[in-house]
């Protein structure tokens, strides 16, 4: 699924390729695309909806003169777009200047929140603190069992009340860990639906009575649309500070920590990934964003080829090309350039011009190290001057290459070329001039 | 009769679903009466919204919009059938389960069940719900408390065991689930008990180490009775996305799953996870889960099921 992801808008941005500006034509077919990633990785339908508009709003008119395609544009805009709509990394628990500070954890059946009850618990008692869990799910079969259990595992006590109702048990816990200097307390819920009155009401009480200083909503990475309905509903009555998204170690796409961030504006603090209980994470939203996408090694490489080819440089290029200045030694720094980035197949089609290949010619890296090469077995005169590379020079080169004089012959006719070509076009031409070049191919 | 009432608490749970999901489209249908491309639109909301996915939602409406240019629906009377025939011939693909399918079917006993799925899906309640269905039709059954991982995970199948008057059969935290449904097995051929219900513990299906022990169980249970398990029931939670569909996947290629339990429809999600799965595969939903009680468990049955999500809307039957 991955791979077929990344593959489908390649084929997208392929036709956008050498196309300079950002236009409604040419992003529709992407967002298109992009709109069933988000759909696929569950993002809500309406939340999808209204990021794609967000993200066309922002692309539209664009110039993508040092950017590498329109669509590699696009996707980075709705990368960037995406990691702000996840809010920051906060993985923080407001804590109360009178202790014990409250913590109330909430959620559908089945989520997690005992397993997270108790990761919290191990995660705070590693950073110093003193907390006591609380076992008040009194319905789910042996709930308190395994709090407790969970409690035993890590040293960490269990307040148990068999006897009491939740509200009861959760009130009572604070006067508990207050005398037995406890200085946080966790106290865990019975998995509700949010369209139950009488448990909604129940954990609303629950939060009446304790006046939690932090309630966490803790939601399964694998939930679908709904996702945005309970979250809401929760929220609505809770008014929860935060998120916990479990069950990440898994292969769902997490689209529903969009969904929830779009319908209620608290952070993601942790992750689940595991149901060991050192398995929780501080939340990253760059990692969920590239998770959804599907194709966080695409955004790495947008990033990386913006880095390398910046403003400036183009720049520069662009002028030096029009002067047909452009000598086999800048050849030979873009080509460096190319190399660092990593394997060809990846970097090609992001380098600015990089339409100067056409389709059927197949450039592999062997090649660049041939031309390399080469270009490296000249010396500067003759990479300033291609012209006064006579035929001994060029029996020198192919010797000193380790290649041979026709390809030689080859790369200084196409760069040649290349150079003629660029003589003939203005600035405001530059991409069809580009687009034109032939890539010598060794 | 508890499947009895269970039926009913379905369609109360389904009414919600019914409501948002089909009331939109009544509210579509009655409001329009030609098929147009908002219409489309609005219907493509509906079913991605209730997690029918992308791709599946797509080919219904591609085959509607076909279908309405050959056959010429107008009215939202006809566009109503239309639509409830398309659902229809999605689900089709899972095969219907036979009414009644507590009955068990003819062959030797015991009917070994294995219950799988990911964490927290619903496998250990749905294993109570259904040994105390098993036992209501009036067979004997036996539990097997095969998640021995989980915390109190023994301890909360005792309490459905009793709950079911059913015998349970267990060891300690940390045993070899091999063991435990081996023992299960065992235990219900020695006491000539009808039924075996195997629970495992909850496991996401990319764990490799974990799936491998799950194929393990499954041979354990071939050879202690040659021909079992008779049935690998894969549980999913009905909030569950588009994951649904890799979950099927995997465990199916593991243990060869022969039937879906889709829990937790007494929510607000759709279950429409349900057409994609049929859609891409031809697993058969058997059971739906609709609440937390022993008596919320219900045989799917895809026409009381379609007709269940339209029943009461202003969609006319
Ligand atoms: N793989 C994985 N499993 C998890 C994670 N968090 C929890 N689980 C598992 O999910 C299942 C349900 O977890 P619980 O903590 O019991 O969930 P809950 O929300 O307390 O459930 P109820 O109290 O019944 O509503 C268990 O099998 C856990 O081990 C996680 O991050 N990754
Ligand atoms: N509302 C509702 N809750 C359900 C349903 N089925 C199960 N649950 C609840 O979901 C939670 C998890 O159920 P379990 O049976 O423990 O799930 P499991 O798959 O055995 O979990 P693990 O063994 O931890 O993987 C419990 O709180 C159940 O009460 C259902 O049909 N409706
Ligand atoms: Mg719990
Ligand atoms: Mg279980």
């Amino acid at each position: 699924m991955f791979e077929s992801l990344s593959q489908k808008l390649e084929a997208v941005f392929k036709k956008l390729r050498g196309e300079g500006k950002v236009t409604e034509a040419n992003i529709t077919e992407t967002l298109r695309e992009v709109r069933r990633v988000l759909l696929d990785a569950d993002v809500n339908y309406k939340v999808a909806k209204d990021f794609i508009e967000k993200v066309q709003a922002r692309a539209v008119g664009q110039e993508v003169l040092n950017s590498i395609t329109p669509g590699q544009l696009i996707i980075k805009i709705i990368y960037d777009e995406m990691v702000k709509l996840l809010g920051e990394s906060k993985a923080e628990i407001r804590t109360s200047n009178t202790p014990p500070t409250v913590i109330l954890v909430a959620g559908l059946q089945g989520s997690g929140k005992t397993t997270f009850s108790a990761k919290l618990a191990n995660f705070l008692k590693k950073k110093g603190s003193n907390p006591l869990l609380v076992a008040a799910d009194v319905y789910r079969p042996a709930a308190i069992d395994q709090l407790m259990m969970l409690g035993k595992q890590l040293g960490i006590p269990v307040y148990v009340d068999r006897e009491a109702g939740a509200v009861k048990i959760a009130t009572d816990s604070i006067d508990f860990a207050r005398k037995n200097i406890r200085d946080t307390v966790i106290i865990d819920t019975a998995g509700r639906l949010h369209v139950d009155e009488a448990m909604m009401q129940e954990v609303a009480a629950i939060k009446e009575k304790t006046s939690p200083h932090e309630i966490l909503f803790v939601v399964d990475a694998m939930t679908g649309q709904d996702a945005v309905n309970t979250a809401k509903a929760f929220h609505d009555r809770l008014n929860f500070d935060g998120v916990v998204l479990t069950k990440l170690d898994g292969d769902s796409r997490g689209g529903a920590a969009l969904s929830i961030r779009a319908v209620v504006q608290t952070p993601i603090k942790f992750i689940g990934v595991g149901e060991k209980l050192d398995a929780l994470e501080p939340f990253h939203p760059d990692r969920i964003a590239s998770r959804i996408l599907g194709m966080g090694d695409i955004v790495t490489l947008v990033e990386k080829a913006q880095e390398q080819f910046d403003q400036v440089k183009a720049v520069k290029l662009e002028e030096k090309l029009r002067k047909s200045q452009f000598t086999l030694e800048d050849f030979l720094e873009q080509l460096h350039e190319v190399k660092k980035m990593g394997p060809l197949s990846q970097v090609l089609s992001m380098i600015p011009g990089a339409n100067r290949i056409p389709n059927d010619v197949q450039v592999d890296d062997r090649a660049l190290v041939r031309i390399e090469a080469m270009i490296q077995s000249m010396t500067k005169e003759e990479r300033a001057r291609p012209s006064m590379i006579n035929g001994s020079r060029r029996r020198r080169i192919a010797v000193g290459s380790g290649t041979s004089v026709q390809e030689i012959n080859r790369l200084l006719k196409q760069f040649e070329e290349m150079q003629k070509m660029m003589r003939r076009f203005s600035k405001g031409n530059m991409k069809k001039a580009m687009r034109g070049m032939r890539f010598p191919t060794g | 009769m508890a499947l009895f009432d269970a039926w009913k608490k379905l369609k109360d749970g389904l009414s919600k679903t019914r409501d948002s999901l089909f009331g939109k489209v009544a509210q579509l249908v009655n409001s329009k009466s030609s098929i147009d491309a908002d219409f489309l639109e609005k219907l493509e909301e509906i079913l991605i919204s209730a997690d029918v996915g992308a791709g599946t939602t797509q080919t219904i409406i591609e085959s509607i919009k076909k279908r309405v240019k050959q056959e010429g629906y107008e009215s939202s009377g006809e566009l109503t059938h239309l639509l409830k025939d398309e659902l229809a011939r999605v689900l089709q693909a899972t095969g219907d389960a036979a009414p009644g399918a507590l009955l068990l079917p003819e062959g030797p006993r015991p009917f070994v069940v294995m219950v799988v799925g990911v964490n927290g899906a619903g496998k250990t309640t749905t294993i109570g719900k259904l040994a105390y269905n098993y036992r209501e039709a009036g067979y004997s059954v036996v539990v097997g408390a095969a998640d021995t991982f989980r915390a109190a995970a023994n301890e909360q199948l005792e309490i459905w065991a009793k709950r079911a008057g059913v015998e349970i059969i267990q060891q300690a935290h940390g045993a070899d689930p091999g063991a435990v449904a081996f023992d299960a097995v065992s235990s219900a051929m020695a006491k000539k008990a009808e039924v075996v219900i195997i629970d495992t513990a909850g496991r996401l299906h990319t764990k490799t180490n974990l799936m491998e022990e799950l194929k393990k169980i499954r041979r354990v249970l071939e050879k202690r009775l040659p021909g079992a398990p008779h049935e690998v029931l894969l549980v999913l939670d009905a909030s569950t996305g588009q994951n649904a569909l890799q979950q099927v996947k995997h465990f199916t290629e593991a243990v060869q799953v022969t039937g879906l339990v889709l829990t937790k429809l007494d929510g607000t999600a759709k279950g429409g996870i349900v057409l994609a799965i049929s859609h891409d595969m031809q697993t058969p939903v058997k059971f739906v889960g609709v609440g937390e009680q022993i008596d919320d468990l219900q045989v799917f049955d895809r026409a009381a099921f379609v007709d269940a999500l339209f029943e009461g809307t202003e969609i006319a039957t």
